[in-house]
């Protein structure tokens, strides 16, 4: 196929798929940086994208109000947070098996509701969507507004949610407090700071964000449930969080170069690089994040607590 | 009971102190604490403990290690809830369940292991869980920062508000929780044994510190199992031993040798006997040795010098300045990256830790619990971690299990080592038997060289004479032997020779004899030896009620 590079619809075509591939990621990324930053390893982030998915195809489905469903789905995603939480920072059990046990969970949990309420295996009827955004000045200039003029609600509502979130942890009192019990949780008890609230709230935060990036998949991009529709976007979502070293800028660059991953992989017939195999440019994330742990790239120091269960003493 | 002797009745302040003479003479207590009892899983940690702190005094809680001063603290802060007893502050009977209530009645504590987080600036350390926001709820550190100078200012403890604490001394991080608890409002301090981590002259700085605050009318609990500063700095003591307290009174109506004796329950002798060492040859020598730290930063930068067959060599310095990484380095644990290390004329600088041990070097580790034992091994098993392959313990792929009890038997009763039996797990072993479990193992295996980091770490008086004897007796026995130890007054007594170790070089060397702790302490802060300015300061340090203006030692990195 002829490939005209000088093609500008290329590069908007680059920019729309990047934004788009990047915005669940960056969702469910910002959660990992909340839960992680006060102490609480959330690799549950995949199975709560995948459960919110479900329940706000579902809600929207039967309300046909698809920001019903939003609100839906980042409630469920609140509540397998709140799970998650009780187990891990109540029950002090092991946060990895946790997050384990509800992305297996949902999985199943998914497969088995898709064929009890609509019987039909593999994916629910279409649903209705949440309407595109379209910004009202930046729409009209050549090339931008095609690139970031029109967009689903959550490409937005990511980008303000990654200034929201950079504001909390950065300037505000509560982000201070945060870190502080994701770095030495008895440093932060013996000044009065609740660590069990600080965690549990910081949880559930993740929880609603990874909800949102379920909702912006099946209510978003596309208009119904598909069986395992997450594909691994939660665990990419840590990676990217890794890869911004636990920062919500960090994080949205990590996210947005590895949506241009994927993006570079949708596109590479049309950009004619299919001397890449796509699955190179699948693992691009994985390789790139473990490169930033052995420090190859930039070193991340993870928060010195996160993953250990804060025990008070007597 | 020698508890009764210094059971006395509280009379008014000295008056000779002037600094007391400007308050009323001592009136109501300011924190009652009456009947605490804390019980852990098979240990009475406080045992129907009664303390009393008045306003404007200091009071010293003096005890061994594990005798619950740190627990009794911790139920006065709150972070404990005691099994039983009662609490009063100004009169009034309280209930103190969290740190925050403790902060809201005026008490502050300074814990013994920091509690600060590394990352954060000093001001953010400090206004933690009482930020300053402004209007618009955003975080005013530009506040806090002013807030930070203005008490440092007021109480004389210099700290940069805008370092982050990663970068900066021991002895600032102290200062910063000194501060951490006033910008609290704190008006009963609590300090959990606040010397062990500074030189003499920081000593004698805190000790003015602390004369100013309860001049501006602090109460201070002064935590500490050293009774030489008790009898320095505090107005009133309060023994406790096991659990228990077993008298209160006045300071200056008591004694050293009284303390001590109360603080351990028997007669103790506080000097150690010791015969002149007979230097022979040269067991180890080590030249220009480098090395990195864990975080890679250069640890040892050009380390020089030996230790003699029947001479212990200490090595005196501040927590942090290469200590660990020599000692790991010297027992094959740590790569050095360049030099040379001999033991009896061999390079041993690239041997694994067996090839070291063949070379007959033993090694005391300063963590017992990570380094130098397995805690779930029985203490049997612990006994044979350095000869366990050979013969007679393996027998080709078997271990012979009737060798190994047999030689455990005889170490338990050649060393005393408090335990049912020889097939228990070591971690259900108190900390001094445990101790006594690394040293019998590493002593019996008759090295040449034997490198004792810390070995008295924790342990109460009883363990450390025993500990000290033993070295005494290797040394005496023509072993050389290499003592790192954190606590002056352990490698005075004990060394023949001592070194001063300062940020990863050796910048001293005396023999113990003519060695003081002035002029350990000086080398030990980085100076060199006696000079004006550093003598004028701590002269002027020695003076009680005094605010220090000049900046102490610090370390601080320029912000970049
Ligand atoms: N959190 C805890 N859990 C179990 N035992 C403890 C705990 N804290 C202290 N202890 C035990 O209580 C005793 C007193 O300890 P501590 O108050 O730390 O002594 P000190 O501060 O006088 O050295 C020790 O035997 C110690 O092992
Ligand atoms: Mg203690």
């Amino acid at each position: 196929m002829e490939t005209n590079l000088a093609d500008v619809t290329i590069y908007i075509a680059l920019v729309v798929s990047t934004l788009r591939m990047a915005t669940p990621l960056i969702l469910a990324g910002l959660g990992g940086v909340f839960s992680e930053r006060s102490g609480v390893v959330n690799i549950a982030l995949e199975g709560i994208m995948l459960i919110a998915a479900f329940m706000g195809m579902l809600i929207s489905h039967f309300t046909r109000a698809p920001w019903l469903g939003v609100l839906a789905a980042v409630a469920s995603g609140a509540a397998i947070a709140a799970l998650h939480a009780v187990v891990c920072i109540k029950y002090k059990s092991n946060q990895v098996v946790s997050g384990t046990a509800i992305n297996l969970f949902s999985v199943g949990f998914t497969g088995f509701m898709l064929r009890k309420v609509f019987e039909h295996a593999g994916q629910s009827p279409p649903v209705p969507k949440v309407a595109d955004w379209t910004i009202p000045l930046i729409e009209k200039i050549p090339v931008i507004g095609a690139m970031i003029g029109k967009h689903t609600p959550f490409v937005y509502l990511s980008l303000i949610a990654v200034i929201i979130s950079n504001f909390v942890l950065f300037k505000t009192k509560l982000g201070l407090r945060i870190r502080a019990v994701g770095e030495h949780p008895k440093a932060a008890e013996t000044v009065g700071v609740d660590v069990f609230a600080i965690r549990y709230l910081c949880v559930l935060l993740s929880g609603a964000l990874a909800g949102l990036a379920g909702a912006s998949l099946s209510l978003g991009f596309l208009s119904q449930f598909r069986e395992n529709m997450t594909g691994g976007r939660g665990f990419i979502a840590l990676a990217a969080m890794i890869f911004g070293k636990w920062t919500p800028y960090g994080t949205l660059r990590a996210c947005l170069l590895f949506g241009f991953a994927d993006a570079l992989q949708i596109l590479s017939q049309t950009l004619g690089l299919t001397f890449i195999p796509t699955d190179f440019l699948l693992m691009a994330p994985y390789i790139l994040t473990m490169a930033a742990l052995a420090g190859i790239i930039g070193r991340s120091v993870p928060p010195a607590a996160s993953g250990i269960p804060y025990e008070r003493q007597k | 009971m020698p508890g009764a002797v210094l059971h006395m009745q509280r009379c008014l302040a000295s008056v000779e102190r002037g600094f007391l003479t400007l308050k009323e003479s001592i009136g109501d207590p300011v924190v009652e604490m009456r009947d605490i009892t804390v019980k852990f899983p098979g240990v009475i940690a406080n045992d129907n403990v009664s303390v009393d702190v008045y306003s404007g005094e200091i009071l010293a809680l003096l005890g061994e290690n594990g005798a619950g001063k740190t627990t009794l603290m911790n139920v006065l802060y709150g972070l404990y809830r005691p099994d039983a007893g009662r609490i009063r502050i100004h009169g009034e009977q309280v209930q103190i369940n969290t740190p925050n209530d403790a902060i809201r009645l005026g008490i502050g504590m300074v814990h013994q292991h920091f509690m600060l987080i590394p990352p954060f600036t000093v001001a953010e350390n400090i206004v933690l869980g009482v930020e300053p926001v402004n209007a618009a709820g955003k975080l005013d550190m530009d506040k806090a920062i002013r807030d930070v100078e203005e008490l440092s200012n007021q109480y004389g403890l210099v700290v940069d508000p805008r370092a982050n604490i990663d970068d900066i001394s021991v002895g600032m991080q102290q200062r910063v929780e000194i501060l951490k608890a006033l910008y609290r409002g704190a008006e009963v301090l609590i300090l959990d044994e606040p010397t062990a981590v500074l030189t003499p002259q920081e000593v004698d700085e805190l000790a003015a510190i602390m004369r100013s605050l309860v001049h501006q009318g602090k109460s201070i609990i002064f935590i500490t199992h050293k009774l030489r500063e008790v009898i320095a700095i505090s107005d009133r003591v309060a023994v406790l031993r096991r659990g228990k307290c077993v008298g209160t009174g006045e300071t200056k109506n008591t004694t050293a040798e009284e303390l001590a004796q109360m603080m351990v329950g028997r007669e103790v002798v506080l000097s150690l006997e010791k015969e002149p060492a007979k230097p022979g040859d040269t067991v180890l020598r080590v030249e220009n040795l480098h090395a990195r730290s864990g975080r890679n930063l250069p640890a040892l930068r050009g380390v020089f010098f030996d230790v003699k067959a029947g001479e212990i060599v200490g090595i005196a310095g501040i927590e942090g300045n290469g200590q660990s990484e020599l000692v790991e380095t010297l027992t094959g644990l740590r790569k050095s990256t360049s030099g040379h290390i001999y033991v009896n004329g061999i390079d041993v600088a690239h041997n694994q830790p067996r090839a070291l041990i063949e070379q007959g070097v033993a090694h005391i580790p300063e963590d017992r619990q990570n380094r130098g034992l397995i805690l779930d091994f029985t203490v049997a098993e612990n006994f044979i971690l350095r000869n366990y392959y050979k013969s007679p313990f393996a027998r080709g792929i078997n271990l012979d299990y009737r060798k190994v009890q047999a030689h455990a038997r005889d170490l338990i009763s050649e060393f005393d080592v408090r335990t049912p039996h020889e097939n228990i797990p070591v971690r259900s072993l108190s900390g001094g038997n445990q101790q006594k479990v690394v040293v019998a193992r590493e002593l019996s295996s008759e090295p040449k060289l034997l490198i004792a980091s810390q070995p008295t770490r924790g342990l109460d008086v009883g363990a450390i004479e025993f500990v000290h004897k033993r070295l005494l007796a290797q040394r005496d026995q023509g072993k050389a032997i290499l003592l790192v130890s954190l606590e002056l007054d352990e490698i005075m007594s004990l060394s023949d020779r001592i070194l001063v170790i300062y940020e990863g070089q050796i910048v001293g060397e005396m023999a113990a004899s003519e060695a003081t702790e002035g002029e350990l302490g000086l080398l030990m802060a980085g100076g060199h030896g006696k000079r004006g300015l550093d003598t004028e300061r701590s002269e002027r340090s020695g003076q009680y009620g005094q605010q220090i203006q000049e900046p102490l030692r610090t370390h601080v990195k320029p912000i970049s």
